[in-house]
C-alpha cells in the first residue's frame, strides 16, 4: 500500500505512476478502482482550527473521529453531519474527512444547512500529472476564480488526490428535539414532512422509516427556542395525528440511525435515490423495496432491492438519480446524457492526462 | 486597463453578422446602431468603456443558442451581460465582441413549495424572484446590495452573496439546476428540483466562472420559508479591535446571527451627516441581527448584549420597534450611496480570517495616510468580506491610477493575512491581474483547462478572470 506521509511525496508518486492506482482515505465509502493501492491515511492532522472564525482546515487523511472530537471540545460541528457508511458497506477502516469530501457524503441536516461541498470553502489536491493544486481558502467568501472546490467535492477521486481540505463550521446546537408521527402510507409522510420544512420554524432534518412506520422532525438550537419550536411544529402537524415528542437524547439516537441509513442495512442491494420529495412517494410504491428509507425530507430516498435488481429501470421517469451504494448490480452510478458526459470526459482527460485514476 | 487586442477581420465582418443574427432573433432583438450601442459600453465599473460591434436580447433558451452558434461558427466572441451591475466590469465588452443580454428573459416557469423550489429565466432580477413567492411565506436567500437590479443570470455567474451569508451561504448553496448555453450552441440540463446534481459538481463550478463557460438561460433555485421575525443590536466601540474581538466572542459563543455589519468612523460620519439614523459618533460600529419569534429573539440578543457588554461599549441599542429596527438598518444601508454624495470612491471586497480584523484595518489605514486617500471600511463581519471604500476626485488626473494601485496595495493584503482577493463581486477586469498574487501557475492552469473543455475557443467574456499573458496559448 502506498502511503505518501506529505503532500510532496504524494505528487512524486504520482509523477512517477505508470499504471492505474486505487485510492482510498479510510476505504470506508466505496469499492475503489482497480490499480495500485494507495491511501492517504499518512495524510493527518488538523492544520489549522480558529473556532472564532468557525474555520477548520485538515490534512485529507485526518479520521473524521479526531475532527468531529476536536469541534466538540470548542461547541462546534461539521454543518452536514456527515454518515458513517460502515454499516451499509459492511466495511472495517476509519472514515477519513477526504472520504467525506470525495464522495460528498452529507446526513440528515443536508435538507437545511447544505451538503458537505456547500461547508468546503477549501481544497488542496494533487493532479493526475503530480502537480499540486490549491483553490479555495480558509475564507466563507471568496469568489476569486473558478470554484474548483465544488468540482472536487463528490468527484470520487476521479480528478485528483485530495490532501488538504477546510470548512465553515457552524456552533453546536444547546439541544434538540423531535416530534415523532406514527403510521403514516408515504405520501402523507412526505406532506408532513413538507408542511414542517415550509414552517418558520427551522426543521433541521425531516425523515420517514417505512419499515418503523415512523415519520421523524427534529429541531435543534437554545434551550428556549427548541421548546417554543416544539409546541409551534406540532400545531403544524396537527392534521397528520398526534406527534409524541423525542426528548434530547431520544432524538439523538434516533437520528444516528437515520443518518447512517441504518433502517435499510440488509442483505440485497442499497440504492440512493435523490429527486423531488413531491416524487418520493411515487417512486417507494414502483421500486417495491424489501426496505425503504425517506431522509431530507423525500429528497433522499434509501431503497433495499434483492441483488441484481436493476432499481433505474423499474422507477418512472422522475427529476433526480439513482446510485447504487452496495451490491454487484448494474452501473453503480447514473448514466449521462452524452452532452454532459462530454464534459465530464473532458474534464477527467485533464486532470488526469494518463489514467491513473480511471478505474473510479 | 489592458484589453485583448481587437480582431479587425470581425470588424470588417459586422454587416454579414448583423444579417445573420436577423435570421434567428426578431428586428428588436438585434441592437447595431453606434448610438444605441452605447448603452452595453459599460457596467457598474464605469472607468473603463468599450462599445461592442452589436447586442442581442433573446427571448428564449433556443434562440440564445442559434445566437451563440453564429457568433461560434463566425468565431466572434460573445460577452454575457444580466443587469449591468458588475463592480468588477464582468461584463465590459470589447470592440469586437457581441453582447448577448438576458434582460427579457424574466418568466418564472415553475413554483414548488412541497419541494421549496422556484425555477426562472436568469434575467429576472434577484429581488423580483423574493417577490414572486413572498405573498406565500417564501423568499429566495442571497441578498446582493444591488438586489432591486441584479439579475439571476449575473448572480450566477459571479456567485453573490450579500449580507445574510452567515446562515443562508450565497448563490452557489441555494442553486439547484441550470439550463446552460455552451459556446457552439449545445444545451445542457444540469441538475433540477432534486438535491445535489448527480455526477461531477459541474453546477459548482459554474456558478462564479463569471460567464466563461457557458451562458445560464434558466435556473432552479432553493426558496425558504420567510422567519418569523428579525431584530437588530447597535453596539458602538471606542476602537476597531474591541469591536473585531466582540464579533468573535458572539460568534465563538455559539450564536449564529444572520448578519453582524462593521462600519468604521469614517462611514459612521458619512452616513450620518446623509441619513441622520442617529448613530452614535464612535470609532466602530456593528449592526447585529438574530432571528427568530420574539422569545427566540430575547434569547439570542440577550447572550449577545452579555459579550458586548463585557468590551465596555459606548453605545447598545436594541430595536423595541419595526421602525427602531428600520432605522439601526438606515445608516447601513445608505452606505454607499452617503459615501457617494462625498467623493468618487472605488469598492473593493476582499475576505480575511475574521481574526486579521485589527491587523488588516490598521494596514488599510497605514495605506490610506501613504496614499492620501481616505479609505472608509464597511462590509460583512461575520464572515470576514471586508469593502475597504477608497475615496478620490475621478477629475483629477492621475486619481484613478493612484487608487487603483492603493487597491491593489490593500487586496495584497488580504492574500498575505491568508484571505482572498474578491469576496462577492468577482474578478472581472479589475482583479485579473492580481490572480498571480493568490494562485500560482499549477492553480490557474487547472482553472484554465475547465475553460478549454467548455469553450476550447475561449470566446466568451474574454478578457476577464485571468491574466492576459497566461491565457495567451489558449483557444488557438
Amino acid at each position: 500500500m502506498l502511503t505518501p506521509g506529505t503532500e510532496d511525496e504524494l505528487a512524486e508518486i504520482l509523477r512517477g505512476a505508470n499504471g492505474p492506482l486505487s485510492v482510498r482515505g479510510g476505504g470506508t465509502r466505496h469499492v475503489p478502482g482497480a490499480g495500485e493501492p494507495l491511501t492517504t491515511s499518512g495524510l493527518r492532522g488538523i492544520t489549522l482550527y480558529e473556532p472564532g472564525a468557525l474555520t477548520l482546515v485538515a490534512q485529507a487523511g485526518t479520521p473524521m473521529a479526531e475532527i468531529e472530537a476536536a469541534l466538540e471540545a470548542e461547541g462546534q460541528r461539521l454543518p452536514f453531519e456527515p454518515m458513517d457508511h460502515r454499516g451499509l458497506t459492511g466495511r472495517e477502516g476509519t472514515p477519513t474527512i477526504g472520504g467525506a469530501v470525495a464522495l460528498n457524503a452529507s446526513g440528515s441536516r443536508r435538507v437545511q444547512a447544505g451538503a458537505c461541498r456547500d461547508s468546503l470553502i477549501g481544497v488542496r489536491f494533487v493532479d493526475g500529472s503530480g502537480t499540486i493544486v490549491k483553490n479555495g481558502g480558509r475564507v466563507m467568501k471568496n469568489v476569486t476564480g473558478y470554484d474548483l472546490v465544488k468540482l472536487l467535492a463528490g468527484s470520487r477521486g476521479s480528478l485528483g488526490v485530495l490532501t488538504e481540505v477546510a470548512f465553515k463550521v457552524l456552533p453546536a446546537a444547546a439541544t434538540q428535539a423531535t416530534l415523532r408521527l406514527s403510521g403514516l402510507p408515504v405520501a402523507e409522510a412526505v406532506r408532513a414532512m413538507s408542511a414542517g420544512l415550509t414552517s418558520p420554524f427551522e426543521v433541521t432534518a425531516a425523515a420517514h422509516d417505512g419499515q418503523a412506520g415512523e415519520t421523524l422532525l427534529r429541531i435543534e438550537g437554545m434551550e428556549g427556542s427548541v421548546a417554543y419550536r416544539t409546541v409551534e411544529l406540532g400545531h403544524v402537524l396537527g392534521d397528520f395525528g398526534g406527534a409524541e415528542v423525542l426528548d434530547a437524547d431520544a432524538s439523538a439516537a434516533a437520528w444516528l440511525r437515520i443518518r447512517d441509513a441504518v433502517p435499510v442495512a440488509g442483505a440485497g442491494d442499497i440504492w440512493r435515490v435523490h429527486c423531488r420529495p413531491s416524487q418520493a412517494a411515487a417512486l417507494v410504491e414502483a421500486a417495491a423495496a424489501d426496505a425503504a428509507l425517506l431522509d431530507w425530507g423525500g429528497g433522499l430516498v434509501w431503497l433495499r432491492v434483492p441483488a441484481g435488481t436493476d432499481l433505474r429501470a423499474a422507477l418512472p421517469a422522475f427529476d433526480g438519480h439513482a446510485t447504487r451504494v452496495t451490491g454487484t448490480g448494474p452501473d453503480a452510478l447514473p448514466p449521462e446524457p452524452a452532452a454532459l458526459a462530454a464534459l465530464t470526459s473532458g474534464i477527467r482527460d485533464r486532470f488526469d492526462p494518463r489514467g491513473l485514476f480511471a478505474g473510479v | 486597463m489592458e484589453m485583448p487586442k481587437v480582431d479587425p477581420f470581425i470588424l470588417s465582418r459586422k454587416d454579414e453578422l448583423v444579417a445573420r443574427l436577423l435570421t434567428v432573433l426578431p428586428d428588436d432583438g438585434v441592437i447595431h446602431a453606434d448610438e444605441e450601442l452605447r448603452a452595453y459600453e459599460c457596467d457598474a465599473l464605469t472607468a473603463y468603456r468599450c462599445p461592442p460591434l452589436a447586442a442581442v436580447l433573446p427571448r428564449s433558451t433556443a434562440e440564445v443558442s442559434a445566437v451563440l452558434k453564429i457568433c461560434h461558427e463566425m468565431e466572434i466572441p460573445v460577452v454575457p451581460r444580466g443587469s449591468g451591475t458588475s463592480l468588477a466590469g464582468g461584463a465590459l465588452p470589447t470592440a469586437d465582441s457581441v453582447i448577448l443580454g438576458v434582460a427579457r428573459l424574466t418568466d418564472v416557469l415553475e413554483t414548488d413549495y412541497d419541494d421549496r423550489i422556484i425555477r426562472v429565466q436568469t434575467g429576472r432580477t434577484n429581488l423580483s424572484v423574493t417577490g414572486a413567492v413572498e405573498a406565500d411565506g417564501f423568499f429566495y436567500a442571497p441578498d446582493p446590495s444591488s438586489q432591486l437590479a441584479c439579475a439571476i443570470a449575473g448572480n450566477i455567474a459571479m456567485n453573490s452573496g450579500g449580507a445574510h451569508c452567515l446562515k443562508y451561504g450565497v448563490t452557489t448553496n441555494n442553486l439547484l439546476g441550470v439550463t446552460l448555453v455552451q459556446m457552439d450552441g449545445t444545451v445542457v440540463e444540469i441538475g433540477g428540483g432534486h438535491m445535489d446534481a448527480a455526477g461531477l459538481d459541474l453546477l459548482g463550478v459554474i456558478c462564479g466562472s463569471e460567464g466563461q463557460l457557458g451562458i445560464v438561460t434558466e435556473a432552479t433555485l432553493r426558496i425558504l420559508p420567510k422567519p418569523e421575525g428579525a431584530r437588530p443590536v447597535l453596539i458602538g466601540f471606542d476602537s476597531n479591535e474591541v469591536a473585531g474581538a466582540c464579533v468573535a466572542d458572539i460568534i465563538k459563543a455559539g450564536i449564529l446571527p444572520v448578519a453582524i455589519e462593521f462600519m468604521d468612523q469614517i462611514i459612521i460620519r458619512i452616513t450620518e451627516d446623509y441619513a441622520k439614523a442617529g448613530y452614535p459618533d464612535c470609532e466602530a460600529l456593528l449592526i447585529v441581527e438574530v432571528e427568530g419569534s420574539e422569545d427566540e429573539i430575547d434569547e439570542q440578543l440577550a447572550l449577545i448584549k452579555d459579550i458586548a457588554r463585557r468590551h465596555n461599549p459606548v453605545e447598545l441599542r436594541e430595536s423595541g420597534s419595526e421602525a427602531e429596527s428600520a432605522a439601526i438598518w438606515l445608516g447601513r444601508k445608505s452606505a454607499f450611496g452617503a459615501t457617494g454624495r462625498v467623493a468618487d470612491y472605488m469598492c473593493l471586497d476582499g475576505t480575511i480570517p475574521v481574526s486579521e480584523l485589527p491587523r488588516v484595518l490598521r494596514g488599510i489605514g497605514d495605506l490610506s495616510d501613504k496614499y492620501g486617500l481616505r479609505v472608509g471600511n464597511v462590509f460583512h463581519a461575520g464572515d470576514g468580506n471586508m469593502h475597504p471604500l477608497i475615496m478620490y476626485d475621478a477629475n483629477k488626473p492621475g486619481d484613478l491610477e493612484l487608487v487603483e494601485e492603493m487597491g491593489a496595495e490593500i487586496l495584497k493584503l488580504c492574500v498575505e493575512v491568508g484571505g482572498c482577493l474578491t469576496g462577492e463581486h468577482g474578478v472581472g477586469i479589475e482583479k485579473r491581474d492580481l490572480m498571480s498574487h493568490q494562485f500560482n501557475p499549477g492553480d490557474m492552469e487547472a482553472q484554465m483547462r475547465v475553460k478549454d473543455v467548455f469553450d476550447p475557443k475561449w470566446l466568451l467574456n474574454p478578457g476577464k478572470v485571468f491574466p492576459l499573458a497566461s491565457i495567451a496559448e489558449r483557444g488557438a
